[in-house]
């Protein structure tokens, strides 16, 4: 019987979590990298069974993790003791903007909280993104915000940066959780095709494998900027895609749920009927194209559900029209949040879903969202969630 | 001999218990230090010093015989006790709450 593994990342330490179809019973495996933050963990859809993992800390700094048996053992890639005479590897954790004239782009500047200008520092990786063909090909976006990319297994790291220095980065500017990259979407169809979302620049495409970008921007309008409809600026807090429609986006920004269908080229507001638009989670259906999930926050000042109610809403319709669903989630006194990545489908029929909150606990539905139970309950903080669906 | 005392997340990342012993030819200074700390360890490439500019993490200091040595140069000898591996040298986070 084909099962589920779900990669659960938290403020201190990573869990790994695996059921069989049923989905019922859940073991439970971790903590891994106790004490540390994992902002992300993702397995590679080539090799289900080689996962990467984002370690962080605000002592020691970012750590890459690797693993090649679905999470039993993990290492940190190329960190053999180097021989006597020769310098340490030991690159796996190197994330060095590329400012070289051959490749690079100069090291400028971005707006700060206060309106001034300060340069890029590399502070930590928000997401890992494993190729969809390579199994050791993988991207990282980090903060400050930048997308780099591995194509050794996690050994070592080269930005991409066209990105960073396309030409709009001075107008970049960090959201309250920094200015990160946090979304990687990779177009199943194109392989030169990658989105990418930024925490407060906005979305963006690239069309040729990473070397130039534009943003994808229009039809966003955020009245927290100083010009609401800037070509940059937004505070996107999650990009979502169907792989059987690749140009069909689905966007849950700081206010507003949004979608486009032609691969960003413009968005439509598809809000509806939800009781709040502000929120940081979204997904897809893994079956149904127009069938997306969101989690609606109260406000951008109170991160938690409204009135104390942890509903999910889903719409069948590609937005607009939303429902609840609470069958089985805390109907008062829930004040937990749930982060940006921290949703996750899986591929089993009927499709389950997954999301992990601030307080602690892990949610699943296995019937697409009609009743949910905590699979884990007091885990610390949850800041990410990743599902496999095994054969 | 040299011995390093590391903090507890990095003797778990390094995967090591208690002190790491270092055998080091030549000046004893913080930089050799390290430097072989990292051939032994590469895991632990950054998390004391950065990759580039080598400086010292900001939320790290360096202590040993009772001393703050985080603001010597790198390239000054550290004192006598831990070159002879009477006294270990300390690498400790800072107390910041978490």
């Amino acid at each position: 019987m084909s099962g589920v593994r779900v990669l659960v990342g938290t403020r201190k330490g990573a869990f790994i979590l695996t059921a069989d179809g049923k989905r019922e019973k859940w073991d439970v495996s971790g903590p891994h990298f106790t004490g540390w933050e994992i902002y992300h963990m993702k397995g590679s859809p080539v090799d289900p069974n080689r996962l990467f993992a984002s370690q962080t800390s605000g002592w020691f700094g970012q750590i890459i993790q690797r693993s090649d048996d679905g999470g039993k053992t993990w290492t940190t890639p190329g960190s053999e003791p180097a021989p006597p005479g020769a310098m340490p590897k030991g690159e796996s954790n190197k994330f060095v903007y590329d400012a070289s004239p051959e490749t690079g782009k100069p090291l400028t500047t971005h707006q700060w909280y206060d309106g001034t200008q300060r340069p890029w520092e590399f502070k930590r990786v928000w997401h890992l993104e494993p190729s969809l063909t390579d199994p050791d090909t993988v991207y990282a976006g980090v903060e400050d915000a930048a997308l780099f990319r591995s194509t050794d297994g996690g050994k070592s790291w080269h930005e991409l940066s066209g990105l960073r220095g396309h030409g709009t980065g001075p107008k970049w500017q960090p959201g309250a959780g920094g200015m990160c990259l946090h979304t990687i979407v990779l177009d199943p169809s194109n392989p030169q095709r990658i989105f990418i979302a930024i925490s407060a620049a906005g979305a963006f495409r690239t069309d040729d494998g990473g070397k130039t970008w534009r943003p994808i921007n229009k039809g966003l309008y955020s009245k927290y900027i100083p010009e609401p409809t800037a070509e940059v600026g937004h505070c996107v807090h999650r990009i979502a895609m169907h792989r059987s429609r690749p140009g069909v986006l689905f966007m849950q920004k700081h206010w507003d749920v949004m979608r486009t269908d032609n691969a960003g080229d413009s968005w439509q507001k598809i809000s509806g009927n939800l009781p709040t638009d502000f929120g940081f989670v979204i997904d897809v259906h893994a079956h149904e194209p127009e069938t997306i999930y969101v989690v609606p926050i109260k406000s951008d000042s109170e991160h938690f559900p409204l009135d104390g109610k942890l509903r999910v809403y889903r719409s069948r319709t590609g937005g607009n029209e939303w429902e609840p669903l609470t069958k089985g989630l805390p109907q008062s006194n829930c004040y937990v949040n749930v982060l940006r990545d921290a949703m996750a489908v899986d591929s089993l029929d009927s499709c389950g879903v997954y999301f992990g909150t601030t307080g602690g606990q892990v949610y699943a539905s296995a019937n697409a969202g009609e009743t949910w139970a905590p699979i884990v309950r007091d885990l610390p903080a949850v800041l990410s969630v990743e599902v496999q669906t095994l054969p | 001999m040299i011995r390093v005392v590391l903090p507890p997340h990095l003797r778990t990342l390094a995967r090591v218990s208690g002190d790491v012993e270092l055998q080091i030819e030549g000046a004893i200074t913080q930089r050799s230090i390290l430097d072989a700390l990292e051939a032994r360890y590469p895991m632990l490439c950054g998390t004391i010093r950065d990759h580039v500019t080598q400086q010292r993490r900001p939320f790290l200091r360096f202590f040993a015989c009772e001393g703050d040595l985080s603001h010597e140069s790198p390239d000054a000898p550290v004192p006598d006790a831990v070159a002879s591996g009477a006294e270990p040298f300390f690498i400790i986070g800072a107390i910041a709450g978490g």
